[in-house]
């Protein structure tokens, strides 16, 4: 379990989760947070890339405050659950099925953020058994709008691209991520995460890194890295959300933010299936269920009622 | 295991490199098809190469350690090839099949240290085609067989990963402009799949039969 000091433990309206508990996915132990009664129905709430479940400590009580057992998981290498050999999106699916069947077999609502969102969206159109609505916080890519440079300087930014990853990759074994102070870890996830204030930046230390001797390091695998490149188109998430057949609610913020996908209302209304709908939310980036809380998790029990 | 076997780290899974030949100047690197091992011996048709001849099992594969949780794809196993060519320095890469598709990458990413790389037909060439496949999620595979390679997962996350025509060129293109070699890609096999018939159209990557490829590469 997380170890909390009481000073810095604090956030308004933050709560710890109710239940943690554990499932195994193929070898790799997964991390369950519970928020609400535990014979509510069930909705499963989705993190995104880099994060962890307890990112929602605000958002999921309120949600849970509606009627609902709130279940959130750590993604592998991510929080609380188990560092893998190998990260994928196909082996993060699986994680999450494992995730749903941990709660049963019946659909149950979805909302997810950001990478968790495409997830979501992946597992809905796969799975649509198991989903009864689907809620996308900002989780909807859309095109990658390259700039406008020759092939071949194209070719030297992706060999130096290929060449940091590789590079990276030799140096994996036994890498650990730097210690420092609550506030120096804070200041580092502030430098991804720039609307989010500090108060809740160390908040988020408290919950998603762990107090060694020489520091606090973030729980998240220190092979992990941010971006990267591979064969994978953000269109290729976007195509999948004319096929989901459950009430869509896709929510944008309407502030630029570097870790959002710049996905415009555009983008979203031509792939909307019936039916779904497409919330912005004036005034919040990125994370919108962390600076808009209240706002979003109205739209998330009005969508799921 | 052979006592000419070097077992090498890359991150959590130990890497098995296999010397199937001794010898002086550029290594040869023997990459094997999908659910394949290293051969034991030099192959028959490689024997026309002068030098040494090595081979590495992928992750998931033949003396290698699998993952648990499974989560391959064939970036991380360029990042295999990286750990050997970390321990032979300089090869020339002859790839089958899914090494074929993963020797491409390599080509591509270390354009320096790949001098040459030959493709051909071997199992799990065609990957999951140009498109990601219809939507399934897989919680199930086959138990694995005695010793616990090749891995199931491995099979079936393999079979599955798209493998866009303009992004296999981009790696062909990056080996040409990054080598320096008239001609970086000699491509033997026969079949094509779509990301492969895109890498022969580019330029420095020719055709040709097996023994003109290794005549050409040999240092």
């Amino acid at each position: 379990m997380t170890d909390l000091t009481p000073a810095a433990a604090a956030f308004p309206g933050a709560r710890r989760p109710d239940r943690q508990r554990f499932v195994d996915s193929h070898g790799v132990t997964i991390a369950v947070h519970e928020w609400g009664d535990e014979t509510a129905p069930p909705l499963l709430l989705a993190h995104g890339g880099m994060d962890f479940a307890r990112t929602f400590d605000v958002f999921a009580p309120l949600v849970a405050a509606g009627g609902f057992r709130v279940v959130s998981w750590d993604h592998r290498g991510h929080g609380d659950s188990s560092h893998a050999a190998l990260y994928s999106w196909e082996a993060d699916l699986r994680d999450a099925v494992a995730v749903f069947d941990s709660i049963g077999p019946t659909a149950v609502p979805v909302v997810a953020h950001s990478k968790g969102g495409s997830l979501m969206l992946q597992l809905a159109d796969a799975l649509p058994h198991r989903v009864s609505h689907l809620v996308n916080l900002d989780g909807l890519p859309s095109r990658r709008s390259f700039p406008d440079v020759s092939d071949h300087q194209r070719t030297k930014l992706m060999a130096q691209e290929l060449t940091n990853w590789l590079d990276h990759r030799r140096t994996l074994v036994d890498a650990r991520r730097k210690p420092g102070t609550i506030d120096e870890l804070a200041c580092r996830r502030a430098r991804m995460n720039p609307r989010l204030s500090m108060e809740w930046l160390r908040y988020l230390v408290t919950a998603g890194a762990r107090e060694d001797d020489d520091g606090w390091r973030w729980k998240i695998d220190p092979t992990i890295r941010f971006g990267g490149f591979g064969p994978w188109r953000p269109e290729w998430s976007m195509m999948r959300l004319p096929d989901v057949g459950v009430p869509v609610l896709a929510v944008l913020g309407t502030e630029p933010d570097p870790m959002g996908w710049g996905t415009l209302p555009d983008d979203v209304l031509s792939h909307l299936p019936a039916g779904g709908r497409l919330v912005s939310i004036e005034g919040a980036g990125h994370f919108l269920h962390i600076e808009q809380p209240e706002a979003v998790a109205e739209l998330v029990l009005e969508h799921v009622a | 295991m052979s006592p000419a076997t070097v077992m090498l780290q890359h991150n959590r899974i130990r890497l098995a490199l296999h010397e199937l030949r001794r010898g002086e100047g550029r290594p040869l690197l023997h990459l094997h098809g999908l659910a394949e091992r290293s051969p034991s011996g030099v192959p028959r048709q490689l024997e026309a190469w002068s030098g040494a001849v090595w081979a590495l099992d992928l992750s998931g594969h033949g003396a290698s350690s699998v993952a648990p949780g499974a989560g391959y794809f064939c970036e991380v196993l360029m990042a295999d090839v990286d750990a050997a060519i970390g321990h032979l320095g300089p090869v020339t890469i002859y790839g089958r099949g899914l090494g074929a598709y993963v020797g491409l990458l390599m080509a591509g990413g270390r354009g320096d240290a790949v001098r040459g790389a030959i493709l051909t037909d071997g199992p799990g060439l065609a990957g999951g085609g140009p498109m990601p496949p219809s939507p399934a999620i897989a919680t199930r595979v086959d138990p694995p067989p005695p010793g616990g390679t090749p891995d199931p997962w491995a099979i079936y996350e393999l079979t599955r990963d798209p493998r866009p025509p303009d992004y296999a060129a981009t790696f062909a293109r990056q080996a040409a402009v990054h080598s320096g070699l008239d001609t970086a890609i000699a491509v033997v096999g026969v079949n094509r799949p779509p990301w492969l018939e895109a890498v022969v159209a580019e330029p420095g990557v020719i055709e040709c039969g097996l023994d003109e490829a290794l005549a050409l590469f040999n240092p």
